[in-house]
């Protein structure tokens, strides 16, 4: 039997807390945006939620070269664990920048290269969940992997810097100003610690239900190994 | 004893090319023997041209705005299916395991590889290019736009030679590689479609130059990639 760790115990309720302190935060703490009004409140979280996606991203690329370095299936769990939760954690973004975007810019989607990268970027991690799908081999499965998102994880800076690069209607509001930019806005020092205290609590989540897959992924190996053990 | 070491080394070098060149004839001889796969991606490409004639209702004005993007998808979509066939004819008669087993360098195979889907692409694009000038009386044949031309299939058969031979090895085989290639690539053809877009327009330097330094970057990045990853592909 493999209980919980306590440590992953305590990251499990402080995850939850630091959930519903930030959201108390966002809610009811940071002030109102004059122009847009509490829609601008989902910011924080699609800030929060896109932040450790894309470090996920550009960490699982790591992941590969040291998968593809000491071939050691380790990696693989972890690759995998960090990948999926990443895909879920970026959903999230689009999904809440879609609903701060309706009454923005008055839709739901428009193909602008910051949202039109941020989709693209999301069918590379669908890609490599089929591309996973259509090997059994479980070291072939991994190298294929590791190679793939490799590739995918060069392309998930440029996500981030094709805001700078092409004209968009995305805001920055972090370190750098777009005059065409539909929404910008500029933080008071009240909407800048709710801020950052989003970004701290979804670092925690992120943390935590990365380490939870981890140890899905190792428990689900070793039933694996047990039931050939049963079968030979 | 440092001697030694530097001749075989010299010799590698050599046959480095030589195996290169030696994949490259062996995929050109025996396309033109039969003429499979060129024909086949000339004749998709100009059914896509068609397709997109209806879909878009390709008159003079929307023609101006559309053709950079109707011709790189042309490619793109002709592009899998001569990356696939490529590939699937190594892995089904067994000569994939025939090349891994003779005394080369994996890279060389990749290369070998990479250069003859270029050439074949590059045929098919040489007769698509024409064929649309004729049917849509735009004159494509600028020298700006056939080098990013060139450039955007560099880096597009790069990746792609490098993902059919990820994909062939898979069950899904030929359905997964456009899953695979296209968000992949999709930085490649956003910047080739931006470049040819700006020439036909006869926009300045200035707006060309920044999707053009992409297609370089992507060119190289693709390529020694690829060039790094392929040993982990056919490996077994």
């Amino acid at each position: 039997m493999h209980s919980k760790p306590i440590t992953l115990k305590i990251l499990d309720v402080a995850s939850i807390i630091l959930l519903l302190t930030s959201a108390y935060i966002a809610i009811f703490v940071a002030p109102t945006e004059k122009v847009m009004g509490d829609v601008q409140r989902v910011f924080y979280f699609h800030i929060g939620t896109a932040w450790v996606a894309l470090v996920g991203f550009v960490f699982t690329a790591g992941l590969s070269v040291i998968y593809l370095i000491t071939k050691d299936l380790k990696w693989d769990r972890i690759q995998v664990a960090a990948i999926e939760v990443s895909l879920v954690f970026f959903l999230i973004t689009i999904i809440l920048g879609s609903i701060w975007a309706r009454p923005a810019w008055n839709t739901w989607w428009t193909w602008d290269p910051r949202l039109t990268t941020a989709a693209i970027t999301e069918l590379i991690y669908i890609a490599y969940f089929m591309l996973r799908q259509g090997i059994d081999d479980p070291d072939r499965r991994a190298r294929f992997g590791a190679v793939y998102a490799l590739i995918g994880g060069l392309s998930a800076p440029i996500t981030f810097f094709a805001i700078r690069l092409f004209r968009t209607i995305h805001p920055v509001v972090i370190a750098g100003s777009n005059s065409e930019a539909e929404g910008a806005f500029s933080m008071t020092p009240d909407m800048l610690s709710a801020f950052f205290f989003a970004l701290f609590a979804f670092t925690v989540i992120f943390i935590d239900l990365f380490w939870n897959r981890i140890r899905l992924e190792n428990l689900r190996d070793e039933v694996e190994q047990l039931k050939m053990k049963v079968t030979m | 004893m440092a001697k030694k070491q530097i001749i075989p080394r010299q010799q590698n070098s050599g046959s480095f090319t030589k195996a290169i060149s030696a994949i490259v004839w062996k995929d050109l001889r025996a396309e033109f023997r039969s003429y499979e796969l060129i024909s086949s991606m000339l004749v998709f490409s100009l059914l896509v041209i068609l397709i997109f004639n209806f879909a878009l209702e390709l008159d003079i004005k929307t023609r101006q705005s559309v053709t950079a993007g109707v011709l790189w998808a042309t490619f793109a979509f002709a592009g899998t299916l001569g990356l696939n066939r490529s590939m699937a004819i190594e892995k089904d008669r067994g000569c994939l395991d025939g090349l891994l087993l003779a005394p080369v360098d994996r890279s060389a195979i990749y290369f070998g590889k990479f250069i003859s889907n270029l050439t074949f692409m590059l045929i098919v694009e040489a007769i698509v290019l024409p064929v649309y000038s004729i049917l849509y009386n735009t004159n494509l044949f600028q020298p700006g736009l056939l080098m990013v031309i060139l450039l955007g299939s560099i880096g597009y058969t790069a990746i792609g030679t490098l993902l059919a031979a990820m994909s062939v090895q898979t069950r899904t085989r030929d359905v997964l590689l456009p899953i695979l290639l296209f968000p992949v690539a999709f930085a490649v053809l956003l910047a080739a479609v931006k470049a040819s877009g700006g020439f036909l327009d006869g926009s300045g330097f200035a707006e060309i130059a920044f999707p053009i330094n992409l297609l370089i970057a992507y060119d190289i990045i693709f390529i020694s990639v690829s060039f790094m990853a392929f040993d982990n592909i056919v490996e077994e």
